[in-house]
């Protein structure tokens, strides 16, 4: 018992003392350089009581708790439909991650995720296709590795010209 | 060292499914590794799935045959028929349901939805499947053997694929149970002009079987 106590001061003592001291001066620097990365990769929000009806095209993530009638396009970005999402549009994206509901069709270049409580009533056509259980899905699903270099192809040949163009023609929709 | 060996070691051993359906039973299949085979070296071929959504099954299928999935959960219609009691009027729902053209579609998933619909309404169905399979197309159906128990638990099953060889069962409520079981004879004729091509009985007293439509080659192979 005697020895116990005598081992456990010493170590609980200077323990937290030296690393707490050491790692606040490393924490600030930190926090600065992550500010920058936090900024550039800012997300675009549609919130609940939005209602766009026509095309949205974009080059930049974008997350929609509103609703969407018309045509969704993000070509080389994420598409998120938020659990109050609502759209009736054909989606266009590089990455679709449905919360929401979605009665169109969904082509994705790089992939769809269905998550838990996601409902999509269309046809789905991307190489990698995800559904949650839970999830709601009614209409087809295409992998096929045609339509999928196909469009990495086309999404890598547009790449370095056309993105900014792409970019200026979003900016008014977005906000 | 010794913790962490024993941590990986047991994550290996332990089944790669989806949390909260580890419990659920895996089951051996024959007859999915000769509907696979069937698909095989067909260019951008089109299955349809009557079964409920399975996320899993449309990565599997769609990477392993590259191929174009339609998933129409017929339980679902099923479910609707049985609250609205329009059971009755089942068959004629199927006759109208499929949207997909003649000979449109390559392989057909039933897995066991024949044991939850009566007579005609499994004939309507299986009409409509000869009416889209292409020639040289394949179906795959499960028939129970048994006569339902009382109490008939009102239950579906989702077939989850583990590999081509295995099908994890994991049950979930439906609005009936499991009917009466068909004859081999009554199966037979359901989906004429299809072949039996395979066949399985096994110790869970469940047919196994798989459907193809014979084409040019085959039709005149099997005439000889």
């Amino acid at each position: 018992m005697w020895k116990r106590d005598e081992a456990v001061k010493p170590t609980s003592q200077p323990t937290p003392a030296a690393p707490v001291a050491s790692s606040v001066q490393p924490v600030a620097p930190v926090a600065q350089q992550a500010e920058p990365r936090r900024i550039e990769r800012d997300l675009v929000n549609i919130g609940k009581s939005v209602v766009i009806k026509g095309e949205l095209s974009g080059s930049e993530d974008l997350t929609i708790e509103g609703q969407v009638e018309g045509k969704i396009e993000l070509k080389d970005h994420l598409l998120t439909i938020g659990p109050n999402g609502r759209i009736k549009a054909q989606v266009f994206a590089k990455t679709v991650i449905v919360l929401g509901e979605v009665n169109g069709n969904v082509s994705a270049s790089e992939k769809v995720e269905i998550r838990d409580g996601g409902s999509v009533d269309g046809d789905i056509i991307s190489p990698r296709v995800a559904i949650a259980e839970g999830a709601h899905f009614r209409g087809s699903v295409d992998m096929q590795k045609k339509a999928a270099t196909a469009s990495t192809t086309a999404s890598s040949s547009v790449k370095p010209a056309p993105a900014p163009t792409v970019a200026q023609a979003a900016q008014p929709a977005a906000h | 060292m010794a913790f962490s060996d024993l941590f990986s070691r047991r994550r290996k051993d332990e089944p790669d499914l989806d949390t909260g359906a580890a419990k659920a039973p895996v089951h051996s299949t024959k007859v999915l590794a000769k509907f696979i085979a069937g698909l095989t070296g067909r260019s951008s071929p089109v299955l349809l799935d009557l079964g409920s959504v399975t996320g899993s099954n449309v990565t599997f299928f769609g990477e392993r045959l590259g191929c174009k999935i339609i998933v129409e959960d017929l339980s679902k219609d099923i479910d609707k028929a049985v609250k609205e009691k329009t059971l009755a009027d089942l068959p004629a729902h199927f006759t109208r349901r499929f949207s997909q053209e003649d000979t449109s579609v390559d392989g057909v998933l039933c897995w066991d939805l024949f044991d939850y619909l009566d007579k005609h309404a499994a004939a309507a169905l299986a009409r409509q499947i000869v009416r889209i399979v292409k020639p040289e197309g394949v179906v795959l159906a499960f028939f129970n053997t048994l006569e339902p128990k009382e109490p008939n638990p009102a239950v579906y099953t989702k077939h989850v694929v583990v590999d081509s060889a295995h099908l994890q069962y994991r049950p979930y409520p439906a609005a009936r149970g499991k009917q009466r079981p068909f004859q081999n004879r009554d199966i037979q004729r359901m989906f004429e002009p299809l072949r039996i091509t395979e066949q399985f009985l096994l110790k869970s007293q469940q047919r196994e079987m798989l459907f193809r439509k014979l084409g040019g080659t085959t039709a005149a192979a099997a005439d000889v």
